[in-house]
């Protein structure tokens, strides 16, 4: 049963990450914005952005429970499925828009980047990358992947929408979405050379060109 | 058995004002008095009260019990007590009449001192701005210069949303459940087909049936008939009664064939004896009347920009007279205008009625909102 203590380990290690994904995420954010979390889960990004940077922040989440973990957080939470578009917010109302780790695991993927665009005067958008060398090997040797950034087997994983940095690169292009920015990372630490290959999380920083 | 979570035995007391209240529709009210009830303390600096407003037919009576043999508590007394999501070990919580009510607060079966005879017909339309006035009379009176939090659901949840706007200093935190920002004209329509089924009752006499010794019952019969199968959804209806029948076989009748026309009849039967017709009147044109946004051209965002407290808006699934998109709006405008709000939609079977359901995640989401407020 060595299971468990590897499943905790592993939990353990990526909330160090997360903190510095976060704090990656922050960098890209004046003090005070207004700020939508799209499935913004227990409110941890949104949490750390109001203590750090003083945001007025919302998150939009469609689960349940998480909706409860937000409140118990103390964290603006609106409760609705963001597969039904955001209707609900105006054009540019929102400082910044962000989608952190939910790209890969929603359905209308096309409709909600371009609603963000619509609702946010600028949006950061961060997936794992499924370019990412050890993803590679585990296709290579046959496998869906399984990692710390992919944490489900092929059989229970809520991704739906994987991609790559070249893919969403690619998409970006053909929507005439400016990237201002992009940080890839790895283990919480930056990816300087052939980040399709080496990194596992890509963070975008882009609005309308 | 003292139950331990139970405020316990309560009492109503009385409040009386004699300044004149000046009413929306232009009418004045000489004096009037309100009926209310208070569970938990109010601490020394006076801010942990939280105000209830009652739904169309609700009362001051929100939880406890009268005495010991009482069979049924106050209505929301699966929320409010010791230890339960409205915590009354740390709130001072207030229920309240409303005016036109016919629970003890001043109403057409009071005395209008004018003519030292019952108001009847001549008590005057009251509005959702109305009551939040006198409710806030109460509030002085009690030295409350400002709410921890006003809650309410349905009307009640109007009467929080007003609040902010009449009074954006005196409210910390409003909690709107199972609302809307106006009533669409097919909910006004059910209000209009209530109304008719108690004015055109013989025995309402144009509202002054009180002389005459009778109570329109039969009107006051079909209107709760009426409101009862809008509070449920198809779904609830459905599970508790289906096609169930009464007495196992159809007889070729119009006697009560089906077990929802035995409910339908005892929810109306038990109506009647107890509820004013005219305050039934007014409550349903209290509701009718109820847009804040209409001063502002339909501008819902306008309309709140007036607010300053803090919102928990809350909407069930299956509530089709107030739906979760009703509740969206309110929302909306609450985000357009960059207040601090939380919205949850609740899955559930029950309708309208849901919001006074004990659903552990409903009162989980109440509980964890009232224990993290300011």
């Amino acid at each position: 049963m060595t299971h468990v203590p590897e499943q905790a380990h592993v939990h353990f290690a990526e909330a160090a990450t997360e903190r510095r994904d976060f704090a990656a995420i922050a960098r890209w954010i004046t003090p005070g914005a207004k700020v939508l979390d799209l499935g913004c889960g227990d409110g941890a990004l949104l949490g750390y952005l109001r203590d750090t940077l003083n945001v007025r922040g919302y998150g939009v989440e469609k689960d349940d429970a998480n909706v409860l973990a937000c409140v118990k957080n103390g964290i603006n939470v609106i409760q609705m499925n963001l597969e039904e578009g955001l209707s609900g917010f105006d054009a540019n109302s929102f400082d910044v828009v962000i989608l952190s780790q939910t790209l890969q695991a929603v359905y209308q993927t096309e409709r909600i980047v371009l609603e963000m665009l619509r609702v946010g005067k600028e949006v950061i958008v961060t997936f794992p990358n499924f370019g990412y060398w050890k993803h590679r090997l585990h296709i290579i040797a046959g496998n869906m992947p399984v990692s710390p950034s992919l944490p489900y087997q092929w059989y229970d994983t809520p991704n739906v929408h994987m991609c790559t940095i070249a893919d969403f690169d690619a998409f970006c292009a053909g929507h005439g979405i400016h990237v201002r920015e992009r940080l890839v990372m790895t283990d919480g630490k930056a990816v300087g050379v052939l980040p399709n290959l080496l990194g596992s999380l890509a963070m975008y920083r882009f609005q309308t060109a | 058995m003292q139950d331990s979570s139970s405020v316990g035995i309560v009492a109503p007391q009385t409040a009386r004002f004699s300044e004149p209240l000046a009413l929306k529709s232009g009418a004045v009210l000489p004096q009037y008095e309100l009926v209310f009830e208070t569970y938990g303390t109010l601490n020394a600096d006076k801010s942990n009260a939280v105000l209830i407003c009652h739904a169309l037919s609700g009362t001051h009576h929100v939880a406890g019990k009268y005495s010991d043999d009482d069979k049924y508590p106050g209505w929301w007394d699966n929320m409010i007590g010791p230890g339960k999501p409205l915590d009354t070990n740390r709130y001072f919580v207030i229920g309240v009449n409303n005016l036109a009510g016919c629970h003890g607060s001043t109403g057409p079966a009071s005395i209008n001192p004018a003519t030292g005879k019952l108001w009847g017909s001549q008590f005057p339309v009251v509005t959702v701005e109305d009551w939040v006035h006198a409710q806030a009379r109460l509030a002085d009176q009690l030295g409350i210069t400002q709410f921890a939090a006003i809650v309410g659901g349905s009307l009640g949840g109007m009467q929080a949303l007003q609040w902010t706007l009449t009074y954006p200093d005196r409210v910390k935190n409003a909690l709107v459940i199972a609302a809307a920002p106006n009533l669409t004209a097919q909910n006004m329509a059910f209000n209009e087909v209530a109304r008719q089924a108690i004015i055109t009752d013989p025995e309402f006499y144009g509202g002054d049936f009180y002389q005459h010794g009778v109570v329109p019952r039969r009107g006051l019969r079909i209107a709760r008939m009426l409101g009862h199968i809008t509070y449920l959804s198809d779904d609830a209806m459905g599970a508790k009664f289906g096609r169930k029948l009464k007495s196992g076989e159809i007889k070729y009748s119009f006697d009560v064939e089906f077990e929802m026309e035995s409910y339908l009849r005892y929810q109306g039967d038990k109506f009647a004896g107890e509820f004013d017709a005219n305050t039934y009147l007014r409550m349903t044109r209290a509701l009718d009347y109820f847009d804040p946004a209409a001063e502002f051209g339909g501008d819902l965002t306008a309309a709140l920009s007036r607010a300053k407290a803090d919102f928990l808006v809350v909407s069930f699934t299956s509530d089709w007279r107030f739906s979760p998109a009703r509740s969206r709006e309110i929302v909306k405008a609450l985000l357009d205008n960059e207040l601090s709000v939380t919205y949850a939609e609740l899955t559930a079977a029950h309708g309208h009625d849901a919001f006074l359901m004990p659903d552990q995640h409903y009162h989980d989401i109440v509980r964890a909102y009232l224990e993290n407020m300011e």
